[in-house]
């Protein structure tokens, strides 16, 4: 078998796709105009099967796969958006909305989160877990840039530009379950760390926990479509 | 070192011991000397010199029954002394040769009886620091001879034959898991023993790893030789001092026998093994977890596919197996797998140990064939409850499995059954619970463990298990309605069937299965704000008539 016949065919959601050999069920799925919702993967980036909304039935399987990271087989069934599935994930949502502190009208991302539209787009109308409001601070030692761990969801895409992308890996995570947290350096201010203010991390944050000082208020969306272009050119470099 | 240079020491070793008229072991396993059974030791080696015997005071691992330490074997007459202090030394030695003391006997034939020993073996009966003692116990035996007259090919048959499956708690069959690493392809390939053994209540793999180590390193050797790796990890937790110390002893001697290091056995096959620390977090037990805390990452796991088998320690092909494992790889190699097969159940062979805590007479280490039935372990093994306490719950497999009531003590002990009632076989733990135990309190104490020991990765374990645990608290102060258990079974789904790894697939288990068999604790609380087990402190019990 020669690489020019690693093609593999599927059925997603009742539709017939091919596939070359290798790619997640993602990738081909959004080639085929089928949605399937993520939050922490972000094209561009490594992924690490982290928010778990992306997960999707397999026919004779009874473990949910995470599409971001599955890759396809021949003759492989995949289910996207079941009635079971869409329970998951507004339940894996509502988690989200009372870990911290979103208060959407509040926010500088309002209008064009990540989180509050995948809200929006699964259905969820109000949260009947408890708010566990917990006490977080907020960096604002940076010069240009606001960390509000308020907003974060731990998607650690952050993380992953900035070691991956940028290459100067300030940012990772500390302490267990409820308590981790997202920190910079050896967990120092951001404005002492070693960051170059490249600015990635809050173009990719998907929430208001990143954001520009001097946008607050002008309704700038977020831009992370850079990464697949920066990848592209580094790779044809 | 050949076969024969093995014989010629176990010969030596055994003829050295014959010279004495009697032997008196004592264990010095955790339990035992956390009540000083070393300065016995000192104390029954001082008094066999003053009173001229000639007598071998033997340094042992663990005999079982750690309720009762410190534990005094007298061999060849075979009697046991529970609770032997320093003061009763001289008493012992005089004792030798005649009547035993009534005192301090120990007489449990049925607790000993029903068990079958194969990985426990050795244990309470060498000398876990001596590598002469574990070789004239056909210690290296099985090594040697799988280098010499086995292909690697024949080895995996042999455990293939045997049935045997991951004692970590997957109970995933190991034949095939060799199998797969065999056949992956690398310059480079690691096999891993995990011994980062978090479970409350849990102590088998420490009580391996003390009072036999060669065993596991063994078993490790052999498993390279199979799968064509030549390093190897113990992945041991730090919280295990003596474990380590008798660990790193236990390598060093190999290694000077020529056991471990390059051209073992005068072949080609070179195999070497070093020691990672845990750092104390429940998860790194999970195998991509432990494979990034072993290169130095932070402890979290990855999703599979790829297995480690295909990527693992630093993207080669690992094989990774639980201490119980590898202890139990020697055993087969020398007896044959069909001898294992021989043992167990229809789809769990061999044996199983199991850690017997909580409300139990015979707290302590306990090895059985599988399929034995879960009653025969508490009540004839274990001894029943004590204290004339009504028994209520067993949870088998950790702060994840699952309690069974009464009504399930007689299935038997396997990895599938267990699974079907809603529990899992875990790495062997088994806490009994008594009516002094409220079983939504207990369900709240396994998710807070759970809760805390979430890595933070995976949104529904993390933040999941925090919603679980505050609903169950907010039951437990009676506060709680129906509603909240309403919600408690939607979050327990969504947490199993979501979460990333292991512990959050299974972290609901104590709060579904005590859901399922004890649901009237649950409705006791909510609808009456009664604790009929008085744990639970409710405000408002004296406004609500019980």
């Amino acid at each position: 078998m020669s690489d020019a016949v690693e093609v593999k065919t599927l059925i997603i959601d009742e539709q017939e796709v091919s596939a070359r050999r290798g790619q997640t069920i993602l990738e081909v799925a959004r080639e085929n105009d089928i949605n399937i919702p993520t939050l922490c993967h972000l094209d561009g980036l490594g992924d690490v099967g982290a928010c778990r909304l992306c997960l999707v039935e397999i026919k004779g399987s009874n473990k949910l796969l995470p599409a971001c990271v599955a890759t396809v087989y021949e003759g492989m069934e995949v289910s996207t958006n079941t009635e079971r599935l869409r329970r998951y994930r507004r339940n894996i949502l509502e988690l989200l909305f009372a870990e911290r502190n979103h208060t959407c009208a509040v926010c500088v991302s309002n209008g064009h989160c990540e989180l509050q539209t995948m809200a929006q787009e699964q259905g969820l109308t109000h949260v009947r877990l408890p708010y566990r409001n917990p006490e977080l601070a907020v960096d604002a030692s940076h010069e240009r840039f606001t960390l509000d761990h308020n907003r974060c969801i731990l998607c650690t895409r952050c993380v992953r530009v900035c070691a991956e992308i940028e290459g100067a890996h300030i940012w990772d995570l500390m302490g267990r379950g409820e308590a981790c947290t997202v920190i910079s350096d050896l967990h120092e201010e951001w404005g002492k760390s070693a960051c170059t203010r490249c600015g990635k991390c809050v173009q990719v944050c998907p929430t208001g926990a990143l954001f520009d000082k001097s946008k607050v208020g002008s309704d700038q969306p977020k831009n992370p479509d850079f990464l697949p272009y920066l990848n592209l050119m580094r790779e044809a470099r | 070192m050949t076969i024969e240079e093995l014989d010629q020491i176990a010969e030596a070793t055994r003829a050295e011991y014959a010279k004495y008229d009697q032997e008196i072991n004592v264990c010095m396993g955790t339990g035992c000397l956390s009540q000083h059974s070393d300065q016995l030791k000192d104390a029954l080696a001082k008094q066999v010199e003053a009173q001229g015997k000639n007598v071998f005071v033997r340094r042992t691992g663990c005999m079982g029954l750690c309720a009762a330490g410190p534990l005094v074997l007298v061999d060849p007459d075979e009697i046991l002394y529970q609770q032997a202090h320093e003061k009763h030394a001289e008493a012992i030695v005089k004792s030798l040769g005649g009547e035993p003391i009534k005192e301090l006997q120990c007489d449990l034939r049925e607790h000993f009886d029903q068990q079958v020993h194969v990985v426990l073996e050795n244990s309470g009966v060498i000398d876990p620091e001596k590598i002469d003692d574990y070789i004239a116990h056909d210690g290296y035996r099985a090594l040697l001879t799988a280098l010499s007259d086995m292909t690697p090919n024949g080895v995996i048959r042999q455990v293939t034959e045997s049935g045997l499956r991951g004692r970590g708690g997957g109970g995933y069959p190991t034949g095939l898991k060799w199998g797969t690493v065999a056949k992956a392809t690398g310059d480079i390939k690691y096999v891993i023993c995990n011994g980062d053994e978090g479970d409350p209540g849990a102590f088998m793999d420490r009580s391996v790893l003390e009072s036999d180590p060669q065993r596991v390193i063994e078993g490790m050797a052999i498993a390279a030789y199979a799968v064509g790796a030549s390093r190897g990890y113990i992945y041991v937790r730090a919280e295990y001092p003596l474990a380590v110390a008798r660990l790193q002893a236990s390598l060093r001697d190999a290694r000077r026998r020529g056991l471990l290091g390059n051209n073992i056995g005068n072949t080609p096959f070179s195999f070497d093994v070093e020691i990672r620390l845990g750092a104390g977090a429940f998860v790194c037990g999970e195998e991509t977890a432990l494979i990034a805390s072993i290169e130095g990452r932070r402890g979290m796991p990855k999703p599979r596919p790829p297995y480690p088998a295909v990527s693992g320690l630093w993207g080669k092909p690992t094989l990774i197996n639980n201490v119980e494992t590898f202890a139990n790889i020697a055993p087969i190699i020398r007896k044959g797998g069909k001898w294992f097969a021989g043992m167990g159940s229809d789809r769990s062979k061999g044996t199983k140990v199991f850690a017997l805590t909580g409300k139990i007479t015979n707290t302590g280490l306990v090895e059985v064939p599988m399929g034995i039935s879960l009653r025969q372990i508490i009540e004839v093994i274990g001894g029943g409850v004590p204290d004339g306490h009504k028994f209520k719950a067993v949870q088998t497999g950790g702060p994840s499995g699952g309690c069974l009531p009464e009504s399930m003590l007689d299935i038997g002990v396997s990895y599938d059954a267990l699974l079907k009632v809603g529990s899992i076989m875990g790495s062997g733990g088994m806490i009994v619970m008594d009516d002094t135990s409220c079983m939504v309190n207990v369900a709240k104490f396994f998710i807070e463990f759970c809760m805390t020991e979430s890595c933070g990765k995976c949104i529904p374990c993390r933040a999941g298990t925090a919603q679980l645990h505050a609903l169950l608290s907010k039951i437990c102060a009676g506060n709680g309605t129906m509603e909240d258990l309403e919600l408690i079974e939607d979050l327990c789904d969504t947490v199993k069937n979501s979460s990333l790894c292991g512990l959050g697939q299974t972290a609901p288990n104590p709060v579904l299965s005590t859901l399922k068999y004890f649901r009237n604790e649950y409705i006791d609380h909510i609808l009456h704000k009664r604790c009929t087990a008085g744990v639970c402190n409710m405000k408002a019990e004296e406004e609500v008539p019980a």
